[in-house]
C-alpha cells in the first residue's frame, strides 16, 4: 500500500469523533523518583552513559535554571507548577536492544499500531530492510519513533548513511558523534535562554540528532513521533538538526499523547543549523491531549525551537499546525545571521474549549538582504483564547533586510479571544518591514451558503476553516497537509450550534 | 409539486411574510415579481431554511414531505436549491472542490455513491462548457474576486451540476448583461424536465423572454396580490406595480 493510502486511512479513522489516542500502555518503567535536583541529572546522564562534558553542560544549566523565573508574559493561565512533584526519567524496560521485533515490547508495537504511525509499519520496526523494488519506488520516510525518553526504534538509518546522512536518536549521537554534537548543542539555544530551555538542558532525556553533510540532499523526509506516556512525567526533548553547506533536509514531527486529567509538562528544544546555501524545512503538527471540554486536564507545551541561517543564502522555513495541548508557548524562531538568508515562518494555531495559545515567532535579521516571511493563522473557538506574538527586529547591519508579516484570525462563537502582539525594531533605515492583520467570523451567512449546498454544519466549518488556513497548509509536505486538514475540522467538532 | 399555505414569517419579530398561498406543480416554472420590500427574498429564505427567519404560521412542503422541518442541508439533500441574489465568497475555498463536496454530501445524503475528483472534474467541465463558463472559474476560490456577473454564472453552474428538483432564483439576472442574462435563462432551460420546477424571482420582464414561466405570481406587502400567466409580467412591465398594488388593496 503506497504510503499516501496508509495515511489516507490513518487520517480517516483520525475523522472518528473524540480523542481516539486516549489509551495507555502498560509496560514496567524504570522511573526516576520524583523531585529536581543534581542528584537526579546525574542519575540521568549515568543511565545515558554521558560523557563528563555533557554531565558538566547540564550542572550548568541546572545551576542557571534554579536563578531563573517562570516567564509569565505570554497570555496564559495555568496554576502554579511544582517542578519537584515531576519525574524526570522514565524509559521502557528492556532486555537488550531492540534489534528485531521479538525483542520490541508487543504493548508498544501494538501502541504504535493504535496510533496509525505511517512507519513502514511493524515490519519496519522490526528492523526489515525494505530492500524490494516495490518498496523502494515510494516515496521513503525515515522515522524516528521516541517512546517516552528512550527511542526505541530508528528506521532507515542504513539508506541514510549510504548518503552520509546521520538521523539517530540524540543519546546515541552523544556516544557516536561526540565532537559534532558538542560542536553544536545549545549553540543555538544557549542553556540559559530562557527558564524552559535551561530546564530542558539540565534534564533532556532523548530526542533526534540529523546531520546532513556538505552537498547532500537528504534522500527521504525525515520523521519523528513523539509520545507522551507515563504518568506524571515531563518530557524533555532535545532536536538538533546541523545541515551543512548546500545540503537539504525535511523534518516532519508529529505528536499524539494518550488522554490523562492531570496535566502535563512538555518543555523540548529544537536547534538548527544552516550553513552555506543549506536549506532545512521544519514541519510539525501537533495534536497533543488539549484537555476536555471544561479544560480539565491536558499538556503544557512550553517549547524553544530556534534556527540559526549561519551561512550565506540558506534557508529556514518552520510550518506548524497546533492543533492540541491545554497551553502552547512556542515562538519558532529563525536567526538570520548569513547573507541573503531566508526564515519562513507558516503557523495554523487552533484553540477550542478552554486551551489557551500564545505562539509565534522571532526574525532577527543580522546578515545584509536576510528576508523573512509571516504567514499567522489563529483560529479560535468555545472558550479559549489564542495569541500571535512575533518579533521582527531589524540590525543596523542588516541592510536591504526584508520582512513581509500576515496575521488572521478568525472568531468561531463570541466567548474565544484572539490577539496580535507584533513587535518591530528595525534599525536600519534601507530595510522593509510589512505587516497586515486581519480579524474575521466565520458569518451566518457563509455557513447557510454552504449548508444551502448540501454540506453539514460541521463540513462547512472544516470547509471554511481550511480555506482560511490554505497558505500555511501548501507549506506542508502532502502527508502531513491531509492529516491536518482532518485534524482541523476534528479540533472544531462541537464548537458551532 | 411545492406547495405554500397561509405561510407567515418574521426578522426581529417583524411581520414580512402575512400568509402566502402558492402551488407550484412538478414540471413548471413560475416567477415571482413584486416591488422592493414586499417579501420575496425573505420567501427564497425560508423556503430554504435561513434561520434568521422565524416562521409564524402556514406550511410549506415539497414532493410531500413538510420543508420548514428539515434543516437546510436536508432540504438541499431532498432537491432545494437557492441561487443567491449576493453570492456568498468563500476565501480559500477552491470551486470545484467546494462543489465536488456539496454534490458528494447530497448524493451520501440520497444513498448514491459519491464521484471521485476524476469523474467529478469531467462532469463540472461539460457543465462548465455549456455554460460558456471559463473553466478556470472551477480553480478559482468560491466568487472571491468575480465580478457581479461571474458570480450569478457561477450559481447556475452549481445549479446545474447539483440538478435540483425545485430550484428558487432570488434576481439571478439583476446586474447581468443581456448576454448573460441569455445564459442563465438557458441554464435553467436547460433543467427543465417533468420533475424539476422553479420559482424566478425576479423585477424584470426581461428574464422571462428567455425563460418563458408557466405563472407569474405578484408579490406585495407579504402576500400574493395577484397570480396570471406570461402575459402578467408583460403588464406589469408596462403599468408598473403601483396600479395592481392598489387594484388589490
Amino acid at each position: 500500500m503506497p504510503v499516501v493510502t496508509e495515511t489516507l486511512d490513518t487520517v480517516q479513522s483520525v475523522t472518528q469523533s473524540g480523542y481516539k489516542w486516549g489509551f495507555e500502555t502498560h509496560i514496567e518503567m524504570d522511573l526516576a523518583p520524583k523531585g529536581l535536583n543534581e542528584d537526579i541529572i546525574r542519575l540521568i546522564s549515568d543511565r545515558k552513559q554521558e560523557p563528563a562534558w555533557l554531565l558538566d553542560w547540564r550542572l550548568k544549566a541546572y545551576a542557571a535554571w534554579l536563578k531563573m523565573e517562570e516567564p509569565h508574559w505570554a497570555r496564559v493561565d495555568h496554576p502554579k507548577i511544582d517542578y519537584q512533584d515531576l519525574h524526570y526519567y522514565a524509559a521502557p524496560k528492556k532486555k537488550q536492544g531492540p534489534k528485531s521485533l521479538d525483542e520490541v515490547d508487543p504493548e508498544l508495537l501494538r501502541t504504535y499500531e493504535k496510533l496509525g504511525i505511517p512507519l513502514k509499519e511493524r515490519a519496519i520496526l522490526a528492523g526489515v530492510d525494505p530492500g524490494d523494488a516495490e518498496e523502494a519506488a515510494r516515496t521513503p520516510v525515515a522515522v524516528d519513533a521516541v517512546f517516552d525518553s528512550v527511542s526505541v526504534a530508528t528506521t532507515f538509518r542504513e539508506t541514510l548513511s549510504k548518503a552520509g546522512v546521520i538521523f539517530c536518536p540524540i543519546s546515541e549521537a552523544v556516544r557516536d558523534y561526540p565532537d559534532l554534537v558538542q560542536q553544536y548543542l545549545g549553540s543555538v539555544v544557549p542553556v540559559a535562554d530562557n527558564f524552559y530551555a535551561a530546564l530542558n538542558s539540565a534534564v533532556f532525556t532523548d530526542g533526534s540528532f540529523v546531520f546532513i553533510p556538505k552537498g547532500v540532499r537528504c534522500p527521504m523526509e525525515l520523521s519523528t513521533y513523539f509520545r507522551i506516556n507515563a504518568r506524571s512525567t515531563g518530557q524533555f526533548e532535545r532536536t538538533l538538526i546541523v545541515a551543512e553547506e548546500g545540503s537539504y533536509v525535511s523534518y516532519l514531527e508529529g505528536c499524539t499523547a494518550p488522554m490523562r486529567d492531570e496535566n502535563q509538562l512538555h518543555a523540548a528544544v529544537v536547534e538548527l543549523v544552516a550553513l552555506d546555501d543549506a536549506q532545512i524545512k521544519y514541519s510539525t503538527v501537533q495534536n497533543w491531549y488539549p484537555g476536555d471540554a471544561e479544560g480539565r486536564g491536558g499538556i503544557y507545551n512550553f517549547v524553544t525551537k530556534r534556527g540559526a541561517c549561519r551561512g550565506a543564502r540558506s534557508k529556514i522555513s518552520w510550518t506548524q499546525v497546533e492543533t492540541g495541548s491545554a497551553i502552547t508557548w512556542k515562538y519558532p524562531s529563525c536567526v538570520l545571521q548569513g547573507e541573503d538568508s531566508v526564515g519562513e515562518f507558516y503557523s495554523v494555531a487552533v484553540t477550542n474549549n478552554h486551551q489557551q495559545a500564545d505562539t509565534g515567532t522571532k526574525m532577527i535579521h543580522l546578515g545584509r538582504g536576510s528576508r523573512s516571511t509571516i504567514v499567522s493563522k489563529g483560529i479560535s473557538a468555545g472558550h479559549s483564547n489564542n495569541t500571535y506574538r512575533g518579533l521582527v527586529r531589524i540590525a543596523p547591519q542588516a541592510a536591504g533586510a526584508r520582512n513581509f508579516t500576515q496575521c488572521d484570525s478568525l472568531l468561531i462563537g463570541d466567548q474565544c479571544g484572539a490577539h496580535t502582539v507584533p513587535y518591530i525594531e528595525s534599525r536600519n533605515r534601507t530595510a522593509k518591514v510589512e505587516h497586515e492583520a486581519t480579524t474575521s467570523k466565520i458569518a451566518e451567512d457563509q455557513l447557510f451558503y454552504c449548508r444551502q449546498r448540501g454540506l453539514s454544519e460541521e463540513d462547512a466549518v472544516g470547509l471554511i476553516v481550511n480555506g482560511f488556513c490554505k497558505d500555511v497548509l501548501k507549506e506542508l509536505p502532502m502527508e502531513f497537509a491531509v492529516e491536518a486538514q482532518k485534524l482541523l475540522a476534528v479540533s472544531l467538532e462541537g464548537s458551532v450550534g | 409539486m411545492l406547495e405554500i399555505r397561509g405561510l407567515a414569517a418574521s426578522i426581529n419579530d417583524k411581520p414580512i411574510l402575512k400568509g402566502i398561498d402558492l402551488t407550484v406543480p412538478e414540471g413548471e416554472i413560475h416567477a415571482i415579481m413584486g416591488p422592493n420590500g414586499s417579501g420575496k427574498s425573505t420567501l427564497a429564505y425560508v423556503l430554504s431554511g435561513r434561520e434568521e427567519f422565524d416562521v409564524t404560521g402556514g406550511s410549506a412542503s415539497f414532493n410531500g414531505v413538510d420543508l420548514l422541518a428539515m434543516e437546510p442541508e436536508e432540504r438541499a439533500a431532498a432537491g432545494v436549491f437557492l441561487a443567491f441574489q449576493a453570492p456568498i465568497e468563500l476565501p480559500g475555498v477552491n470551486n470545484a472542490n467546494f462543489l465536488r463536496t456539496a454534490l458528494n454530501a447530497i448524493r451520501r445524503a440520497r444513498g448514491e455513491s459519491e464521484l471521485d475528483a476524476v469523474q467529478f472534474l469531467k462532469l463540472a467541465r461539460s457543465e462548465a462548457k455549456r455554460l460558456a463558463m471559463p473553466e478556470d472559474m472551477l480553480k478559482r476560490n468560491v466568487n472571491v474576486g468575480f465580478s457581479g456577473g461571474e458570480k450569478k454564472r457561477n450559481e447556475v453552474l452549481q445549479m446545474a451540476i447539483l440538478r435540483p428538483r425545485l430550484a428558487i432564483l432570488d434576481e439571478t439576472d439583476s446586474g447581468l448583461d443581456i448576454d448573460a442574462l441569455k445564459i442563465v435563462a438557458d441554464g435553467v432551460n436547460a433543467l427543465r424536465a417533468p420533475d424539476f420546477s422553479a420559482l424566478v424571482i425576479t423585477h424584470h420582464q426581461r428574464l422571462l423572454d428567455h425563460l418563458v414561466p408557466d405563472r407569474v405570481h405578484v408579490l406585495a406587502h407579504g402576500r400574493i396580490i395577484r397570480s396570471g400567466g406570461p402575459d402578467l409580467a408583460r403588464e406589469l412591465e408596462k403599468s408598473g406595480y403601483a396600479q395592481v398594488v392598489a387594484e388589490a388593496a
